[in-house]
């Protein structure tokens, strides 16, 4: 599948943004983040800016994004309508709980019920990302069981990653939220192999017998339809050489995982600001090495309508 | 609305004969002169007399060497939208654009509904739906839902295009929900199939696979020439001369 780096960077901007607006609900509405107004007003500015650039880039990236609207109205259906009405839901509690936090300085009462709703809205949301992959039948290697938690797991672990990150930063950091964040990067970095193991050892029913109803024996594409790529292999046609896929795995488990966990472990033992350095540095590595990640994703996954093409 | 409908009254489709289609292009050719001016017009073309044309095209006819124990053979193979009994390209569509009819089975789309998302092309194993950029929505085969039913037609026309155009009577359009049909009774008789049955989109449109192999025909070359025996005479100085 073609890697557009409107989705691309979609799906890895709105995941660690959903996830560290859930953290935030969850852990602001308990009290165990202090009602901070310059706590509050970054951390749930950069939440609610990673979903809302996510957001909007997915929607310029449609061919008439002036009907978008008309995406809320599917949900009983289309995952994607699903994803379109609880990611505008979900607006709504954190806006509540935004306001009561940094304008009204209290994290208490109905601001934490705001902060419960919107945490259940960013994880739902994330659910139905998913889902539009995990249940797409012509690609096998989204088609897996592998898929939604993948998803589930990536959020929560960019979003504890940043939200250490701006507590490290406001001097207020703990070895809670380090061993958190270190703990979910090694389980996404084990959750990446397990997926890329499953992926190459998969063995997929469809091939060029069933997909021309000729059985038996060989079936090989001898001249294509046209002589131009067209739009079928332009966006599901994307292939990447074996050698830069092995590269790209290396440098995806570098600075998405081993580096973050490695600078996160250093903090533990340096005093701040040093350890607030670090923290910021692991964030930003591992959001750039998820969005090499969320390109794999893309540029790994074989469409059933390549076989047609012989490919 | 995106959700299937429970049943469709009648489930109209193409059957399409691998063992007499000739690959000749026409039934490509009839689908977009007819569907350029149709129900989803325009099937834009980018670029097409420069080195990279592009355009939107609802029938591709691709051809294959299918080699079993038998031997091998050229097989043609014309794609287009096989009008599912379950298309996930309707289900995935967030706008209610794309539908499939309750009365007929014919899976459409609603152009002045469609976002151009993309999502319904990548639900579709079968490459059936093509994005047309120029107009920023997606296109598919209407089964010429404007030629089928249109009183201005003479009857015998009032089939898609594709299947009016082919030469070799490769193509066959019908109600396949009614076993009494005369497709429906073309594919029993000849074992039509499902593409990709394993994925479970139960496909309207049938392939009918080549027929088998025959032994009657000659399948075994000449004899090899053997070498001219040597001669005596004055031929046989000739060609002695000559083989020097």
């Amino acid at each position: 599948m073609r890697p557009a780096f409107s989705v691309v960077f979609f799906t890895t901007a709105t995941g660690a943004g959903y996830g560290l607006l859930a953290l935030l609900g969850v852990l602001a509405g308990l009290g165990f983040v202090p009602p901070n107004f310059w706590l509050g007003l970054v951390s749930m500015g950069l939440a609610l800016g990673l979903i809302s650039a996510g957001l909007l880039l997915s929607a310029g990236h449609l061919g008439r994004p002036e009907r978008a609207w008309r995406a809320f109205s599917q949900w009983r259906s289309s995952w994607l309508s699903r994803e379109g009405v609880a990611s505008v839901a979900t607006f709504v509690p954190a806006g509540f709980f935004a306001i009561g936090w940094v304008f009204l300085g209290r994290t208490n009462g109905w601001v934490a019920v705001a902060g419960l709703l919107a945490a259940i809205g960013a994880v739902v949301t994330v659910c139905t990302t998913g889902m539009i992959y995990a249940s797409l039948k012509p690609i096998a290697q989204w088609n897996s069981r592998f898929t939604l938690p993948g998803y589930l797991i990536f959020s929560a672990m960019s979003g504890s990653v940043l939200l250490n990150a701006l507590l490290q930063g406001f001097a207020i950091g703990s070895t809670i939220a380090l061993a958190g964040c270190v703990l979910l990067t090694v389980l996404g970095w084990g959750w990446k192999l397990a997926t890329w193991r499953y992926n190459d050892g998969l063995e997929i029913p469809t091939n060029a017998n069933t997909a021309t109803g000729l059985a038996g024996g060989t079936v090989r594409s001898l001249e294509w339809p046209h002589t131009e790529e067209n739009y079928l292999l332009k966006e599901m046609g994307f292939r990447i050489a074996r050698k830069h896929k092995a590269r790209l795995r290396q440098i995806t488990q570098v600075l998405a995982f081993a580096l973050p966990a490695l600078l996160l472990i250093a903090a533990f033992a340096l005093p701040w600001p040093y350890a607030a350095v670090l923290s910021a540095l692991a964030a930003i590595a591992q959001f750039a090495g998820m969005l090499v990640e969320r390109w794999l994703f893309f540029a790994e996954a074989k469409h059933t309508v390549t076989l047609y093409y012989g490919r | 609305m995106t959700c299937l409908p429970a049943q469709t009254d009648k489930k109209l489709g193409l059957v399409i004969d691998l063992d007499t289609c000739v690959g000749c292009q026409a039934c490509v050719t009839a689908c977009k002169e007819w569907n350029t001016g149709g129900h989803m017009a325009p099937l834009t073309d980018i670029d097409p007399y420069g080195g990279d044309a592009d355009g939107v095209w609802f029938n591709r006819v691709h051809s294959y060497e299918h080699m079993t124990e038998m031997g091998g053979r050229t097989v043609n193979f014309p794609r287009s939208c096989l009008h599912c009994e379950t298309p996930a390209c309707v289900t995935v569509c967030p706008t209610g654009a794309s539908y499939k009819r309750a009365s007929d089975g014919i899976v459409l789309v609603d152009e002045d509904k469609c976002i151009g998302c993309k999502l319904c092309s990548w639900a579709c194993p079968y490459g059936a739906r093509e994005f047309d950029t120029d107009v920023g929505v997606m296109k598919k085969c209407t089964l010429c839902v404007d030629r089928i039913y249109n009183d201005n037609l003479a009857e015998e026309d009032r089939v898609p295009a594709c299947v009016a155009a082919c030469p070799t009577s490769a193509r066959h359009f019908g109600d396949l929900g009614d076993p009494a049909s005369a497709i429906s009774q073309l594919v029993a008789e000849r074992g039509g199939v499902d593409l990709m049955p394993e994925l479970g989109y139960h496909p309207t449109n049938k392939y009918l696979p080549p027929r088998a192999h025959t032994t009657r025909a000659a399948s075994v070359p000449a004899p090899a020439l053997e070498p001219v025996r040597a001669e005596g005479g004055f031929l046989g100085w000739v060609d002695r001369m000559l083989s020097h």
